[in-house]
């Protein structure tokens, strides 16, 4: 089972009072209760999409004036045009592949881009026909992501989960896929349990998944399905040379977020970046689009036994880490509500936080730990991601080490589960090979010395840290109070996250969004909702 | 140029420290030249990679060089410290610096100036103009989540930030600009072909100097393969090229405020 040994934990360290956590959890509920609704009565381009990769279409459309264009967005768009997105894609898509009498949808597609396809809704017959057609498609999609999962829990029990918690988390971002596998080996090699591979700048405004293996990013390497199956093979095989299971990490997230999640679900990716509202504060994606998404992509998460992380980290990026540390706590709970409503249970959640407090103010460290804390007690049971300063990173790369392993010190203290590991060139430069060595160094140093130091860790029970954790749990319950008030869009329509105002009918991807209609029809969610697998799988 | 004359002027200058003209690196003596530097080879750790990464340091103009420490990274590289006296002068008569400008300003003291200056938000709009649908640019500099460590001007509080995002049309521009009264109008243009981004852009400035005359908004345009100096041709008051940061847009947008108002009031 992926499911991860109990780290040295603290807890009970604070003494929560638990009618107040029982009230936070409660007011998140109630605040997102609305948004869920919403994201029920609607579906978007991105899902259709999603929908139809797990029904097995792939490749692009190679032909085209505007580069390639993935056979998925020339039918869904298509689709659109010629009756709507309001019942699904699957009832025309599947229809049409009956009435034209052709083998595969990557067929269909081609027929649609030259012009020999003219989709309908289907009703009485057809229409049956046509969903069943569409459900065995998905539900053999869907077979590969249980068997990814199954394969992952066997290598999982082959070679083993690091001996050590946290566990240890690192970057690579080159552009091209090739180097990327060269310097993910050398990482597992030197210590990292997880890779991720960050994506090209500006990927998650794509309304589209490139097709292929790429060489050519920006600040990083497309997310494609290529990419993902090239990155897994090559750390599956490292894997075996380390004796522990190495994850793969990348990014579920801006306007293609379902579709990514599904092609990690078919490549056997093992975590993915996925936040509630990542993409509408930082993105200025629309936030109707975000929450429909984030749904479904969580549900294929949930299926494919997916670590999620959450990305809390980027509100004290933009904000003040102390004045805004409720809105972590808040984001927190929310993201943890949004989870359990897809499916995905305590130890897939990686809600994310970060150690970005203002060196230079007094008792940072302290405060630091109050917060980490708070996050390991109030989330008992889930991955907490622990991420490294980045705000504070000036370019002093003395300093800067010095800070990693205060943040190094804060996550084997408080018990966090993924340590992202911090870069003393942050700002500065990507990492070089001896500054990727010396940060582990670092972190090996930290846990050598002092991993099992929360054994002895007793804050006193009325000094700051105690205090302080008490003081954003408040702040967080207030906030919360507030937004069930105004309402969760609003709220974030109003700049109560990260400073950002994103009203909910405006941002990118809007004109994706379709509100679905009475006989919208599509077999993923139902599946995916139901938990089932096997069902209508005629092979 | 040599030893003497840089043992002289740091010798006989009784006006203090900053007007020597020739220095070197400060370890814990006057005129000791040292220095620390740290690197990897590709090279398995031992006697042999100490001595290469020594020979590296001669080189370098590192004499004597000291390695005092190194470790293997992997089978194949090793890395090390080295500390040593540097034989280089710095003749500081002859130190040129590009000189932005304009300063370079922290988002609260753009904000702040911008209050000052205009006692209301100062207002951006962004676009790409022409075919080009890559907003990787235009995004980087306004999209709050910013570039290279840096917040975009979304985040500015004194700015409001007009994304109209890709394939705009000029005409739709110069509309868009009008009705949010900017005062400034940022485009960008990443891929490009046969001249085309220099065309659109001329294109752009022709359009707002025509609509507008002098009453036209700052123009600024950016991308990878615009040149700096080429704002003239292009009929632009600046031109960004690769590598531009949210923070020296901001900056330089309060800058030209600044000007523009010193030349009107």
């Amino acid at each position: 089972m992926t499911a991860p040994p109990a780290a040295i934990s603290p807890t009970g360290l604070l003494n929560l009072d638990p009618t107040v956590v029982a009230t936070a959890r409660r007011l998140a509920a109630r605040a997102a209760e609305p948004v869920v609704a919403m994201a029920r009565a609607h579906t978007t381009v991105a899902v259709e999409r999603a929908t139809l990769r797990l029904a097995g279409i792939t490749g692009a459309d190679s032909t085209h004036r505007a580069g390639d264009v993935p056979w998925v967005n020339r039918v869904v768009d298509t689709v659109r045009e010629h009756c709507g997105l309001e019942h699904g894609a699957v009832l025309p898509v599947f229809h049409a592949l009956r009435e034209h009498n052709l083998g595969t949808l990557t067929e269909l597609a081609e027929a649609t881009a030259a012009g020999q396809v003219r989709y309908t809704v289907p009703d009485g017959r057809d229409r049956d026909r046509a969903a069943k057609a569409g459900r065995t498609a998905v539900a053999r999609g869907l077979r590969t992501v249980d068997r990814n999962r199954a394969q992952r829990d066997r290598l999982v029990g082959r070679l083993g989960d690091p001996k050590q918690r946290p566990w240890i988390y690192l970057i690579v971002a080159t552009g091209d896929i090739d180097e990327d596998v060269v310097q993910a080996a050398n990482a597992a090699r030197a210590g990292a349990d997880i890779i991720a591979v960050i994506r090209s700048t500006g990927q998650s405004l794509l309304d589209y998944v490139p097709e292929g293996a790429t060489h050519h990013g920006f600040a990083g390497t497309y997310a494609t399905q290529e990419n993902f199956r090239i990155m897994r093979a090559a750390l599956d095989e490292v894997s075996k040379e380390v004796g522990r299971y190495v994850r793969l990490t990348n990014y579920a997230s801006g306007l293609c977020m379902p579709e990514i999640a599904v092609l990690a679900g078919l490549q056997r990716l093992d975590m993915m970046l996925n936040d509630s509202m990542y993409g509408i504060l930082f993105r200025d994606i629309n936030p109707v689009r975000t929450f429909v998404d984030q749904r479904f992509s969580r549900q294929v998460h949930a299926r494919a036994g997916i670590i999620i992380n959450t990305g809390e980290d980027n509100y004290l990026t933009t904000a003040d880490a102390v004045d805004a540390a409720h809105t972590v706590t808040v984001s927190q709970l929310l993201n943890e509500h949004f989870a359990h409503e897809a499916g995905l249970p305590d130890h897939l959640l990686g809600l994310g936080h970060a150690f970005e407090i203002n060196p230079t103010i007094p008792d940072s460290f302290r405060l630091e730990l109050a917060h980490a804390l708070l996050a390991r007690e109030l989330f008992p049971d889930a991955p907490l991601k622990w991420m490294p300063p980045t705000k504070h990173m000036t370019g002093d790369v003395f300093n800067g080490y010095l800070l990693d392993g205060f943040f190094n010190l804060a996550g084997v203290l408080t018990g966090q589960s993924i340590l992202l590991v911090g870069m003393m060139t942050e700002a500065v430069v990507t990492p070089f090979l001896s500054d990727r060595d010396l940060a582990l160094a670092n972190v090996r140093y930290v846990l050598g010395a002092a991993g099992a130091l929360a054994e002895d860790f007793r804050p006193a029970p009325d000094g700051l840290i105690v205090t302080r954790a008490k003081q954003v749990l408040g702040e967080a319950v207030d906030l919360l109070e507030r937004i069930v008030d105004d309402g969760l869009l609003n709220a974030i329509a109003d700049g109560t996250f990260g400073l950002m105002k994103r009203p909910a009918d405006r941002g990118k991807g809007v004109d994706g969004v379709v509100e679905k209609a009475d006989g919208y029809c599509n077999p993923a969610s139902e599946l995916l909702e139901s938990g089932q697998s096997e069902e209508g799988a005629t092979a | 140029m040599t030893d003497t004359m840089g043992a002289q002027a740091e010798a006989g200058t009784p006006d203090g420290p900053g007007a020597k003209r020739y220095v070197r690196p400060y370890g814990d003596t006057t005129g000791d030249g040292m220095a620390q530097l740290s690197f990897t080879l590709p090279v398995p750790h031992g006697p042999r990679a100490d001595g290469a990464a020594q020979q590296l340091a001669n080189k370098m103009g590192m004499d004597p060089a000291m390695v005092v420490h190194s470790h293997p990274i992997g089978a194949d590289f090793t890395f090390f410290v080295v500390y040593g006296s540097v034989s280089h002068l710095v003749d500081l008569d002859t130190v040129r610096v590009v000189e932005r400008e304009f300063p370079l300003l922290t988002p609260s003291e753009v904000n702040a100036d911008v209050k000052k200056l205009l006692r209301r938000k100062l207002v951006v709009v962004g676009a790409c103009i022409g075919t080009d649908a890559h907003t990787v640019g235009i995004d980087a500099i306004l999209n709050i989540k910013g570039f290279a460590g840096e917040k975009g001007l979304e985040y500015y509080r004194e700015l409001r930030v007009v994304n109209l995002g890709a394939q705009v049309s000029v005409p739709e521009l110069v509309r868009q600009a009008r009705a949010d009264k900017a005062d400034a109008v940022l485009i960008s243009q990443v891929v490009t072909q046969r001249d085309a981004h220099i065309l659109n852009t001329q294109e752009m400035s022709a359009a707002f100097r025509e609509a507008m005359g002098d009453r036209r908004p700052l123009l600024i345009a950016g991308g990878p393969r615009f040149d700096p100096l080429m704002a003239g041709e292009l009929g632009v008051d600046r031109v960004f090229s690769r590598g531009t940061t949210p923070g020296e847009v901001a900056s330089y947008l309060v800058h030209a405020v600044r000007t523009k108002r010193g030349a009107t009031v």
